[in-house]
């Protein structure tokens, strides 16, 4: 792909970060240990189960298997061997028919030794990324394959939710899992990218933040540390800039939203939400944030939490069903303050009738 | 020419609020290059303008010359072709790809691959502007995902929404977000006596606060405003704006609903109601509006059940009835039988 970016000029477009640290041996994927563990024997043994990586956004699958793959056939037999289709691929069950069939049914050359000598492994490999957002038709069709291939081929699946693969496509398939990863692999990553990069130096609160921000997702953290250093050049970095780039409200906000809603004024809280909104904060923001705070809040007691949980996961689906984004906030803050209200007047019987819708 | 458009900030340093942001923008094009964007914040607060300036500072004036056309797509499958309008210069496209409804995947596709497949020969690399990606399906927000890694190298998406809430995590994790907040009402307030300025004619600071107040933070609006009531009267009144026909139409079913509860009032609404739906506003803004005309007149204590049904009929439309109109009778129904209910019990 980057043969045919002119070298020659000075002007060169700034490769993201989340490709240019992309691991490139299984050794340098970060935290996934037990993974690591079990591919490299295999590595070892030049042998290869049909595979499944399944684990939240962000936690190294598609790296991993692509260094696995750079790992098994080298550069050189790289394109020969590895097909890598993903969910911007046509990949109906037509394409499983043909594409898939003809790539996997060819038989490939015993021995092939790759240039640092090693012997190439002798079978081929095919990625399909993304694979929850295959029909189940296609995935079906797929059953049989990969049985019959099995001689010539190992497939690969990666997606992130394993109840959206067949069960029987995930059963002939060695599962493995990937977790998020905590804050020191993170941030061991990204201060290595950091130095690299010949970032100024960069406080342990903001690491810290980008930590808080991203939930575990490295390819989100490396964006948003990327972002950041491109966006407010060689100044120092302070949390409130991660928040800003990765669209975070900042905290305070939503604390005052909350405490608004103590004030058992609904005018108030209107205006309080009109702003919050008119910032250009986006609603299901504000909510997974209004979620954490007030679970974490000690002025609500275990019912009111758990009422409002529950009215929170119903305005998050409606949100997603494409609902008017203000009345539905409105509706959920409104939420709160009545649970509130009602808690100080001692007066629980009213919202059973609410509860049950 | 109207002057949203003739006093259209064409670059950074000329954006009148929101300075961060500009500084920020352009430091970091400073190298020449960008990471994908994801622009969003408020309709009307200045997107597409800061989009367009940072464009210009990027590559020249040229970005701006732009011609229109129109291309049309070949569906691979069946023998349908989709057209769709682009606006596009030698360094930039722009779609909505919206346009091509169901089919707007093939679009994005095709497009992008189109870009890749020859690239511009000073290796600049090509922008492409998507607008209104939260309306994209899911699909075609699931193939964004990995095609915009593949090109990165030769093209940079910049995807313009109004809120991240319908844009899938995997593509908002791949662009660095920039949010643009609606400006404040002073910040209002000064552009468009700015522009007034301009125009040479006297707008104090008090009616260029009314329009500041009634276009909500919506830049775009209260210019809009400004030249409608310019042309139609002038010298303003210093009184507050009239509202809207559709606005007070909106009041009086409020109105309505507060003074009297019985069956026969309520065909009168319905009547009204009808009335504003075949008059082309949007059933989500009557039901914004609605709630708010009620929560002015309404005792405290009944507040939170309109919210609450508001929220919840407005929701329920999108399953019963596309920009029909049965159900909004019905959630009315509901809400007024709720609101009597209320009213007898309190």
């Amino acid at each position: 792909m980057s043969k045919s970016t002119n070298q020659n000029t000075p002007y060169r477009p700034v490769e993201p970060w989340v490709n240019k640290y992309r691991p490139k041996t299984v050794d340098e994927v970060s935290h996934q240990d037990e993974v690591v563990k079990a591919l490299k024997r295999s590595l070892e043994t030049g042998n290869l189960p049909h595979l499944l990586f399944y684990g939240p956004p962000g936690t190294g699958k598609t790296s991993t298997i692509l260094a696995v793959a750079m790992d098994l056939f080298g550069p050189e037999l790289y394109k020969d061997r590895v097909l890598e289709l993903n969910a911007s691929d046509e990949r109906g069950i037509e394409v499983v028919r043909t594409k898939i069939k003809n790539f996997a049914s060819f038989s490939v050359s015993q021995n092939n030794t790759l240039t640092n000598g090693k012997p190439a492994a002798a079978f081929k490999l095919i990625v399909l990324d993304e694979a929850d957002s295959m029909t189940h038709d296609a995935q079906a069709a797929l059953r049989r394959i990969i049985e019959y291939t099995s001689k010539t081929t190992r497939f690969c699946l990666l997606c992130n939710y394993i109840t959206r693969i067949i069960e029987p496509l995930s059963s002939r398939c060695a599962k493995f899992r990937f977790k998020s990863l905590n804050d020191t692999a993170m941030i061991e990553r990204l201060r290595y990218i950091a130095s690299s990069e010949s970032m100024p130096p960069v406080k342990d609160e903001v690491y810290q933040a980008i930590h808080a921000v991203s939930d575990g997702d490295l390819r989100k953290a490396i964006t948003y540390l990327q972002s950041s250093y491109r966006f407010y050049g060689s100044r120092e970095l302070t949390p409130d800039n991660i928040y800003n780039i990765s669209g975070t409200v900042p905290p305070k906000l939503i604390e005052t939203l909350i405490n608004t809603c103590k004030s058992n004024s609904y005018d108030k809280l209107q205006s309080n939400l009109q702003q919050l909104v008119t910032k250009g904060y986006p609603a299901s923001q504000i909510l997974v944030q209004i979620f954490d705070q007030v679970t974490n809040h000690k002025s609500f007691s275990d019912k009111q939490k758990a009422l409002i949980a529950m009215k929170i996961g119903d305005v998050d689906r409606n949100l997603v069903d494409g609902s008017e984004e203000f009345l539905q906030l409105f509706d959920t803050v409104s939420f709160i303050m009545k649970q509130l209200s009602d808690n100080s007047n001692n007066n629980n019987n009213n919202n059973n009738r609410m509860d049950l819708d | 020419m109207l002057w949203i458009d003739k006093y259209k900030p064409t670059s950074l340093d000329q954006m009148d609020y929101h300075k961060d942001i500009s500084e920020n923008l352009k430091n970091m094009i400073l190298g020449g290059d960008f990471p994908h964007l994801l622009v969003y914040g408020p309709s009307g607060a200045g997107k597409k303008t800061r989009v367009m300036a940072t464009l210009k500072e990027i590559y020249g004036a040229n970005c701006l010359k732009v011609k229109i056309e129109n291309k049309t797509f070949k569906h691979p499958s069946s023998s349908k072709s989709i057209q769709v309008t682009t606006v596009s210069s030698p360094y930039h496209i722009e779609i909505n790809p919206g346009e091509a409804g169901s089919y707007d995947r093939l679009v994005i596709q095709s497009i992008i691959k189109d870009i890749a497949q020859s690239p511009p020969i000073d290796s600049q690399s090509f922008v492409v502007i998507l607008n209104e990606v939260d309306k994209l399906s899911k699909d075609a927000q699931h193939a964004l995902r990995r095609t915009m890694e593949k090109y990165a190298n030769f093209c940079r998406l910049i995807l313009c929404c109004d809120s991240t809430s319908k844009v899938i995590d995997p593509i908002r994790s791949r662009c660095m977000g920039i949010r643009v907040p609606a400006p404040t009402k002073e910040e209002i307030v000064k552009v468009l006596q700015n522009v007034a300025k301009k125009e040479r004619f006297d707008l104090s600071a008090e009616v260029a606060g009314h329009f500041a107040e009634r276009s909500n933070g919506n830049l775009r609006y209260a210019l809009l405003l400004l030249e409608s009531k310019k042309t139609k009267e002038y010298p303003f009144q210093t009184n507050e704006l009239p509202l809207l026909d559709w606005e007070s139409a909106i009041f009086n079913v409020a109105n309505d609903m507060i003074t009297e509860q019985s069956p026969a009032r309520l065909q009168v609404i319905r009547g009204k109601l009808y009335e504003l739906i075949g008059h082309c506003i949007p059933p989500d803004i009557i039901m914004k509006n609605l709630t708010f005309a009620l929560l002015e007149r309404i005792d405290t204590t009944i507040k939170y059940d309109i919210i609450h049904w508001a929220a919840f009929y407005e929701q329920n439309q999108y399953f019963t009835w596309k920009h029909s109109l049965p159900s909004l009778w019905q959630s009315l129904k509901s809400s007024k039988w709720n609101f009597n209910h209320n009213i007898t019990s309190t």
